[in-house]
C-alpha cells in the first residue's frame, strides 16, 4: 500500500474543486466529478479514467485499490467514468474541457551536460541544474504570462512537476499550450548536432535575456563549474569546442589547453581559466564571424536552460503523478517544493514512505484534518502547511472571487433579458 | 453582386482590399464558375504551400503571393474579382471540410495566403482591415509604448533585424489570442499581454480569422456529411470529391499494392531501400539495441507501413531490446505501444506511418535518434566525431566529393 494514510484527500479535493464545492448557487457540483483521475496498481495494471463524486468517494476507491501511483487527467465534458453511457445517447462529447497547464523536467534530460551522474540518478551536484530551471519557468510564468497561482513538486526522483492552476491557465486550448511550451523551447539539440542550441538575431529576446542574467549566466560561471568542472578535461572541452562554429578558433584554444593542466590549480579553477580564455578569445574574433556573435550565450544556455519535456505540457489530456504520491523506485513522497526557496530544497532529505510508516506506528498524527502546531511535527507537515498556506488559499480566494462575479454577470443578464 | 453586400463591405474603386470570408455568401453561382474559380484558388494555394515547403522567405512569399494572385485571380473588374475570391474561397471550405487532413492543409496554405496578401497591402489598407477584425480598440497607448521602448526593440533585434525601429502602433493583445507569435518568441510579453508591431498584426488577425475558419468549417463539415451530400449526389458532390483529391498528391496512407517484408529480409532491404532517416534509426537500434520513443514509434511505423506483420514486428524489437533491458522488461513497458501501433490496444486506431513533413518538423532531444536527418543532423567538420550527416552519407556511400561542398555550402549559409 503505497498511497495509503498519508494521502491529503481534503486538500487534493479542496485544489481539484476549485471553490465549485461551497453553497454559493455558482458552483458546479459536478465539477470534481468529471475530472479523470488514473491508477497504476502492483501488478502494473493500468485503471484510466476514475472520477469520483467526493473526497470520500475518492479516498475509499484508493485505500481499497491501494495503487502504486496515481495520475491527475483533466476536467472532462461529461463524467468520466459514464463515458461508454454518454457515447451512447449520442448527444454529448466526451472531450477534455479544463486542464491545468502542467511542465514536466527531468534530470535525465540534461545527460550530456553533468558528470557526477546520469539517467534516473540525482546528487547534490547535479540537482542545482533543476533549482536554476525552476526560477527561470516560474519567473517567465509569472512575470510574463501573469500566472499567480503556480505549483511546483518534487516528482519522487528525477525531476520536478509544474501545474499552472489559475483559471486562465486551465481552459487553454491545446494550440495556445503549445505556444506556452514553444516559448519556452530554446534548446533544439540531438544526439547528432554538437551545438544544441541555436540562438539566432542580434539580441537575446527580453525573456532569455533575464534568464540569462537573473540567473543563468551567475549558475554557470558559479555553481556549474564548482560542481561539475566542466572544462577541466580533454573529454569536457572538445564537447564545448564543437559548439564553437569556427575551426581556427577551435584550434586555437585546443591548443592552448591541451598543453596548460598545471597540477597546482584545482579541476574548478583549470576549468574556470578556460572559459574566461574562451570568452577573451570569442570577443576579439566577433567582429571576423557573425555566427559567433551569440557563441558565448550559446554555451551557457546549452548547460544550464531548462530542458522541459515540451509533449507533456501540449495536449490537455496528459496525464501528471499527483502531488503527496510516493515514487514507487526511491519510496519518496512528491513534497512541493517553494520557489521562493528551491535553493534550500533537497531531493535527498525528502521524507520517505518507510519513515511515514514508523512515524505512524510510533504514534505519530495523520495529519489528514489536523493543523496547527502538531503539523510540524511530522514529517510532511511542513510540505502540508506549505501547501495550504502558500498554494491552495490563495488559490481558493481567487476561485471564490471568480465564481461570485460570474454568477452575478449571469443573473445581470437574466434581469435584462426580463426586462425585455 | 449579393455577394458584397452580404460581406457588408464597400469596396471603392482603387482600393483593392481582401474580404474576412466571415460569412458564406447567399447567391447563385454557375455550375462551371464553381468549379473553375476553385480551381484556380487551388493552383494559388498549391503554389503558396509550394513555395512554403522550400523554406522561401517572409519577402520571396510576399511577391510569390502577388504573382500568383495576379495569375490565377486577378479580374479587371474589382468586384468581379472580390467575387471570385469570396466564391472560390468558400467553395474550397466545402471541399476541403471532408477530413482533418485536407482541413489542415487548407487552413495552413490559406492563412499563409492571407497573411501575405495583407502584408502586401498599403497601410490605410491594413488599418481598414485591422479595424474590421474589431482591434482597432486594442491598441497600447504612447505612454506604454515608450516606457517599454527597449525591450520592444530588443524581441525585434532578436528576429535578425540590425538597427530596431520600434512602431508606432502596437497592439495588447492577451497573449492567448496570438499563440504563434507567442511560440516564435516574435512578442514582448507581460503579465498576460502581449505587444504585437502593426506590422506583424497580421499574424494576429491571421490567428483571428484562423480561428473563425475553424469553427466554421466544422459547422460546414457537418451539414455536407448529414445534407447536402445527398441532395447533390448528381451536380455538386462529384466536384467536390474530384477536387480535393486532385491537388494534394498521392496518398501514401492506404497503400494499394500490399506488398510484405518478412524479417529475413529486412536487413538487406534495409540497405538497398530504406530512406536515410529509417536506415539510421535501423543502424543505431541494431548498434544499441534501444530507440527512445520518438524512434521507435517514426521506425514502427514505417516497418508496418512497408509490410511488416504485427508477429514479425513483435519478434524484431523484442530480438534488439531483449539484449539491452531483457525480455521481461520488454514484454512489459514496450509491447503494449508495438501493439498499438498496430491497432491492437486502446482506441484501436490504425495508425500511418509519419509522413516527411511531419518528421522534418519533430525536435529531437538528447539521446534521440529520429527525425529528418537532412534537416537534424549536423555537417560537421572532419575533427568532429559525433555522427553527422555528411558521416552518414559518406558511410552509406551515397555521396560524391562534389556533394559535401554543396551541402556545406547550403547549410554555411
Amino acid at each position: 500500500m503505497l498511497a495509503g494514510k498519508h494521502f491529503p484527500y481534503t486538500d487534493i479535493h479542496k485544489w481539484l474543486s476549485y471553490g465549485n464545492d461551497g453553497k454559493h448557487p455558482g458552483c458546479d457540483e459536478f465539477y470534481f466529478g468529471r475530472r479523470e483521475f488514473s491508477f497504476t496498481l502492483e501488478n502494473d495494471a493500468y485503471l484510466r479514467y476514475r472520477s469520483f463524486k467526493n473526497a470520500s468517494a475518492m479516498e475509499n476507491d484508493i485505500k481499497e485499490k491501494s495503487p502504486y501511483k496515481i495520475d491527475i487527467g483533466a476536467v472532462y465534458s461529461v463524467d468520466p467514468d459514464k463515458r461508454h453511457a454518454y457515447a451512447q445517447s449520442g448527444t454529448n462529447v466526451f472531450a477534455p474541457v479544463e486542464r491545468e497547464l502542467v511542465f514536466d523536467i527531468d534530470i535525465s534530460d540534461y545527460d550530456d551536460v553533468r558528470y557526477c551522474c546520469s539517467g534516473a540518478d540525482v546528487c547534490s551536484k547535479c540537482w542545482p541544474l533543476m533549482t536554476v530551471a525552476i526560477k527561470v519557468i516560474d519567473t517567465s510564468l509569472r512575470e510574463d504570462f501573469g500566472f499567480k497561482h503556480i505549483l511546483w513538486v518534487f516528482s519522487g526522483r528525477r525531476g520536478v512537476h509544474c501545474w499552472v492552476c489559475d483559471a486562465k491557465a486551465r481552459s487553454l486550448t491545446n494550440e495556445q499550450r503549445s505556444a506556452v511550451a514553444e516559448y519556452f523551447r530554446v534548446y533544439k539539440g540531438n544526439e547528432n548536432n554538437a551545438r544544441k542550441v541555436a540562438l539566432m538575431g542580434f539580441s537575446l529576446h527580453p525573456f532569455l535575456a533575464r534568464s540569462y542574467v537573473d540567473f543563468l549566466k551567475d549558475f554557470f560561471e558559479g555553481e556549474l563549474q564548482a560542481t561539475q568542472s566542466i572544462f577541466s578535461s580533454k573529454e569536457k572541452y572538445e564537447k564545448i569546442l564543437d559548439m564553437i562554429s569556427d575551426e581556427d578558433i577551435q584550434s586555437e584554444l585546443r591548443e592552448k589547453w591541451e598543453n596548460s593542466a598545471k597540477p597546482s590549480l584545482s579541476e574548478e579553477a583549470t576549468s574556470l581559466k578556460r572559459w574566461e580564455q574562451l570568452k577573451n578569445t570569442l570577443q576579439s574574433k566577433k567582429q571576423k564571424a557573425p555566427a559567433l556573435r551569440m557563441c558565448v550565450e550559446e554555451i551557457v544556455f546549452t548547460f544550464t536552460y531548462p530542458r522541459i519535456d515540451l509533449e507533456v505540457s501540449k495536449q490537455m489530456n496528459h496525464l501528471l503523478k499527483a502531488p503527496f504520491c510516493v515514487h514507487p523506485k526511491t519510496g519518496r513522497v512528491c513534497v512541493p517544493i517553494d520557489p521562493n526557496n528551491c535553493d534550500e530544497f533537497d531531493p535527498l532529505a525528502v521524507p520517505t514512505l518507510s519513515q511515514l510508516i514508523e512515524e505512524i506506528n510510533s504514534g505519530g498524527v495523520r495529519m489528514e484534518v489536523d493543523d496547527g502546531d502538531d503539523l510540524d511535527k511530522t514529517l510532511l507537515g511542513k510540505s502540508i502547511k506549505f501547501f495550504r498556506s502558500s498554494f491552495l488559499e490563495p488559490l481558493l480566494k481567487s476561485c471564490k472571487e471568480d465564481i461570485e462575479s460570474s454568477y452575478k454577470t449571469k443573473i445581470e443578464k437574466s434581469k435584462d433579458s426580463f426586462s425585455w | 453582386m449579393e455577394v458584397l453586400r452580404s460581406q457588408k463591405r464597400t469596396v471603392s474603386n482603387e482600393v483593392v482590399s481582401i474580404p474576412l470570408y466571415l460569412t458564406a455568401p447567399s447567391m447563385e453561382v454557375r455550375l462551371e464558375e464553381f468549379e473553375l474559380f476553385a480551381i484556380d484558388r487551388l493552383r494559388v494555394l498549391q503554389g503558396v504551400s509550394d513555395g512554403l515547403a522550400r523554406g522561401k522567405n517572409p519577402k520571396e512569399m510576399d511577391d510569390l503571393v502577388d504573382r500568383l494572385w495576379k495569375e490565377h485571380m486577378r479580374h479587371s473588374d474589382v468586384l468581379e474579382m472580390m467575387n471570385k475570391d469570396i466564391i472560390s474561397h468558400f467553395v474550397l471550405r466545402l471541399v476541403y471540410c471532408r477530413s482533418d487532413e485536407l482541413k489542415k492543409w487548407f487552413l495552413s496554405n490559406e492563412t499563409a495566403l492571407f497573411r501575405h496578401r495583407f502584408r502586401i497591402k498599403s497601410f490605410e489598407v491594413q488599418r481598414t482591415i485591422a479595424a474590421e477584425f474589431g482591434l482597432s480598440n486594442k491598441v497600447a497607448t504612447g505612454a506604454e509604448v515608450e516606457s517599454l521602448k527597449e525591450k520592444l526593440g530588443q524581441v525585434i533585434r532578436s528576429m535578425g533585424e540590425k538597427s530596431p525601429n520600434v512602431e508606432t502602433i502596437y497592439f495588447k493583445v492577451p497573449f492567448e489570442e496570438v499563440p504563434d507569435l507567442v511560440s516564435g518568441r516574435r512578442v514582448f510579453i507581460q503579465k498576460g499581454y502581449a505587444f504585437v508591431a502593426g506590422s506583424q498584426a497580421s499574424l494576429g488577425f491571421h490567428f483571428i480569422s484562423k480561428h473563425n475558419f475553424s469553427s466554421v468549417n466544422s459547422s460546414v463539415s457537418l451539414k455536407w456529411t448529414t445534407t447536402i451530400r445527398e441532395r447533390e449526389k448528381d451536380r455538386l458532390t462529384p466536384i467536390v470529391e474530384a477536387l480535393s483529391t486532385s491537388y494534394l498528391g498521392p496518398d501514401y496512407s492506404q497503400s494499394s499494392e500490399y506488398a510484405d517484408i518478412s524479417l529475413k529480409d529486412i536487413d538487406q532491404v534495409s540497405k538497398s531501400s530504406f530512406p536515410l532517416c529509417m536506415r539510421h534509426l535501423f543502424e543505431k537500434l541494431r548498434e544499441d539495441h534501444h530507440l527512445k520513443h520518438g524512434g521507435r514509434m517514426q521506425l514502427g511505423l514505417f516497418l508496418k507501413g512497408v509490410g511488416l506483420k504485427l508477429d514479425d514486428a513483435l519478434a524484431f524489437w523484442r530480438a534488439e531490446f531483449t539484449k539491452k533491458v531483457g525480455g521481461e522488461r520488454f514484454d512489459k513497458e514496450y509491447a503494449y505501444a508495438i501493439r498499438h501501433n498496430y491497432g491492437k490496444e486502446g482506441k484501436r486506431t490504425d495508425y500511418t506511418p509519419y509522413a516527411c513533413q511531419k518528421i522534418i518538423s519533430s525536435a529531437p532531444g538528447v539521446g534521440d535518434h529520429h527525425g529528418c536527418p537532412y534537416r537534424h543532423f549536423r555537417i560537421c567538420y572532419p575533427s568532429s566525431n559525433t555522427a553527422n550527416l555528411i558521416f552518414l552519407l559518406d558511410k552509406q556511400q551515397l555521396l560524391a566529393t562534389a556533394n559535401i561542398l554543396s551541402i556545406r555550402y547550403s547549410f554555411s549559409l
